[in-house]
């Protein structure tokens, strides 16, 4: 059985199953509780298990993440709520010093599973400090997993696989997903496997790789190519770390080509990784160069028109593709 | 009931133990500095000498299932918390049967069975973790407690603010104790606190709080005893300020010149182990052979310890890329 429903809902619906599976598991962070979370993801939660399980924290990011992982220190299973990835900046030094390295210093002995949810990406007018993508930040880090879902029914998979998991995982969830809808299979044994990529949509020209919300353009945008009669593959990395580079590597073996599409700065971000797997490991398939579309490298401005000029776009993405396929 | 009245509680056995565990530390760290010059230990090395009396007073208290996180300055207090010598030895020569199979060094040193959870070397970092770990017992409904020790520098980090907040806003079994040994790496207190009076620094989170000399085990002991008690029958944190002197530079590497050669000498006076020798010898508790026979088992014990991190392995190159991931 499947059901309709919300990016949002489906991140719910993970977490209540999750929580009711296993007592171990619990959600802290700011305004998890009673406000139901700033973008209302753990709403009810309180209702249902009670303020020992879902903890209201004071805004102290710090304190947040460090409690989080004290407690996994110990067995817990901590789902920790960042609010935004912007906040997560003020509790790197738990995350990367700590978080990450804790298994590994101290020889195998200490089980780190965590995880550490956060809504990044920009599209709302928020301003250059509630606007980044910082998921190249983490992926750098070794100790670390990173998952970004494009869809509800990853949303849901992805977050019960990594709360199940026993390791930190990053998990950032876009914050004009939310309300976006999707079938999702109600099984509550409804995994998604970590570090697994997925053609979302098969094609044989053009490879469009992508992830988070710039997933969603690439789909848009291959409809388009398809009116123009041009057939693109659309992968969707949905974990960052580890990366699935078999699966984006098969796709660029068939179309020869590929775009990434991202939303973060190109300096050091996801494409150029993603770029230099391509390169080393299936360089003599490419026909053309590979290409990025990322964001525009400057601090998030607020006034609409460039924001959005700042965003890649579909029409950009259309554009790119009948370039490199070369039928502009 | 006085101060003296409740020393009398101790047994003399538990006496006897706290004497050897800080003859044991600082034969330890003595020996750590020699093989340091030696080049069998790399990277930073801080030792414990002259602050023995705080560690093994606060864990003398502890039960096993209670946890421990320490900071940088941790090998006593993994030694109090149970480790044998030889393992933590090993892990400073970076071998495969250190207690953190070789990967941890000096600074993180962890034993979970022991509960001994780390050996953290990034300045108040282990403070919001053990917070964390005071959670997880409340969580539990456990009567257990969370001991977690950090420096005078750390009360100048955001996390020891965050920290103590939560821990009394959620009233957590956490006792924090501020080992103050006047230095941050090298700067003094005065310089770097706008009140040098550290354990006001705690003030406004309600925490209750003691301040004790840090160079008397026994006063350490009973300061310990009471809060621990205290953590674990109310559930509420607790805060300790321990005044003490590391007789060492901040590292091996430091030759503490910001450190006059009469302060140390004036603190070295005060040394918690001849200070606990002298108040056995005066209750008659042990004779100068009995004090002899303590050291020449120790230095036994320590050169076994020397000699099975000299004669274990390196670790195989399979262990980098092993435990980044569960």
């Amino acid at each position: 059985m499947a059901q309709t429903i919300s990016y949002r809902d489906a991140l719910n619906q993970a977490l209540r199953e999750e929580m009711r599976r296993d007592p171990d598991v619990f959600v802290i962070g700011e305004d998890v509780a009673e406000y139901g979370g700033a973008y209302k993801v753990t709403e009810g939660l309180l209702q249902e298990f009670g303020a020992e399980r879902v903890i209201d924290t004071p805004i102290s990011e710090e304190a947040i993440a460090g409690t989080g992982i004290g407690a996994a220190m110990v067995g817990l299973r901590p789902v920790v709520e960042m609010m935004t990835i912007n906040f997560a900046l003020l509790a790197m030094d738990q995350i990367v010093n700590h978080a990450a390295k804790l298994r590994y210093m101290s020889g195998g002995q200490l089980r780190i599973s965590a995880v550490i949810r956060a809504a990044e990406g920009a599209g709302l007018q928020l301003g250059a400090q509630h606007s980044q993508n910082l998921e190249s930040w983490f992926v750098h880090i070794p100790g670390l997993k990173v998952v970004a879902p494009a869809v509800p029914s990853d949303a849901k998979g992805l977050l019960k696989s990594a709360i199940r998991d026993n390791n930190v995982i990053i998990f950032l969830e876009h914050e004009i997903l939310y309300n976006s809808k999707g079938e999702v299979p109600e099984d509550e044994e409804y995994l998604v496997p970590l570090g697994v990529a997925e053609v979302k949509k098969p094609g044989t020209e053009v490879s469009l790789i992508s992830y988070s919300r710039m997933l969603t353009l690439c789909m848009r945008a291959a409809e388009q190519l398809a009116g123009a009669g041009i057939d693109a593959e659309v992968v969707d990395v949905r974990t960052l770390k580890p990366l699935d580079t078999a699966t984006i590597v098969n796709s660029v073996r068939k179309t020869h080509k590929a775009i990434i599409v991202e939303e973060d700065w190109k300096s050091v971000g996801m494409g150029a990784e993603i770029t230099a797997r391509i390169l080393e490991e299936t360089f003599d398939y490419l026909d053309a160069p590979v290409m990025r579309l990322a964001l525009a490298e400057v601090p998030m401005p607020y006034s609409k028109p460039l924001e959005q000029l700042a965003l890649p776009s579909v029409d950009e993405i259309v554009s790119a593709a009948r370039q490199i396929t070369g039928r502009g | 009931m006085t101060v003296e009245q409740e020393r009398l509680i101790h047994t003399k056995e538990e006496l006897l133990e706290m004497y050897h565990q800080m003859v044991l530390i600082r034969a330890f760290e003595e020996k750590a500095a020699e093989m340091y010059t030696k080049g069998k230990i790399g990277g930073f090395l801080h030792l414990y000498s002259g602050q023995e009396a705080v560690g093994v007073g606060f864990i003398s208290v502890l039960r096993e299932d209670d946890y421990v996180v320490g900071a940088y300055r941790e090998h006593g207090q993994c030694i109090a918390k149970g480790t044998d010598p030889k393992y933590v030895m090993a892990e400073l020569f970076g071998k495969a049967t250190g207690v953190s199979k070789g990967k941890g060094g000096s600074m993180h040193m962890f034993n979970v069975k022991k509960g001994f959870l780390g050996g953290h070397g990034i300045v108040g970092g282990g403070m919001p973790l053990a917070a964390g770990v005071g959670l997880a017992i409340k969580y539990r409904k456990t009567d257990q407690v969370c001991v977690c020790f950090f420096g005078d520098g750390a009360v100048n980090e955001g996390a020891f603010h965050e920290a103590l907040n939560v821990v009394a806003l959620w009233s957590l079994p956490v006792i924090y104790v501020l080992e103050n040994n006047m230095y941050a790496m090298g700067t003094a207190v005065y310089r770097a606190s706008s009140i040098p009076d550290l354990i006001r620094r705690a003030s406004c989170y309600d925490i209750e709080r003691e301040q004790v000399d840090g160079m008397d085990v026994l006063a350490v002991r009973e300061v310990a005893e009471r809060a621990v008690r205290k953590a674990r029958e109310d559930k509420e944190p607790r805060f300790v300020e321990a005044i003490t002197y590391r007789f060492r530079g901040h590292s091996v590497a430091d030759p503490a010149t910001y450190r006059t050669k009469e302060e140390v000498e004036e603190w070295r006076k005060r040394d918690p182990i001849l200070r606990m020798e002298n108040y056995l010898k005066d209750n008659r508790m042990v004779t100068d052979d009995d004090i002899e026979a303590t050291r020449a088992e120790v230095d036994a014990r320590i050169q076994e310890a020397v000699d099975f991190a000299e004669s274990s392995p390196f670790p195989a190159p399979d262990a980098l890329y092993e435990d980044v991931y569960a």
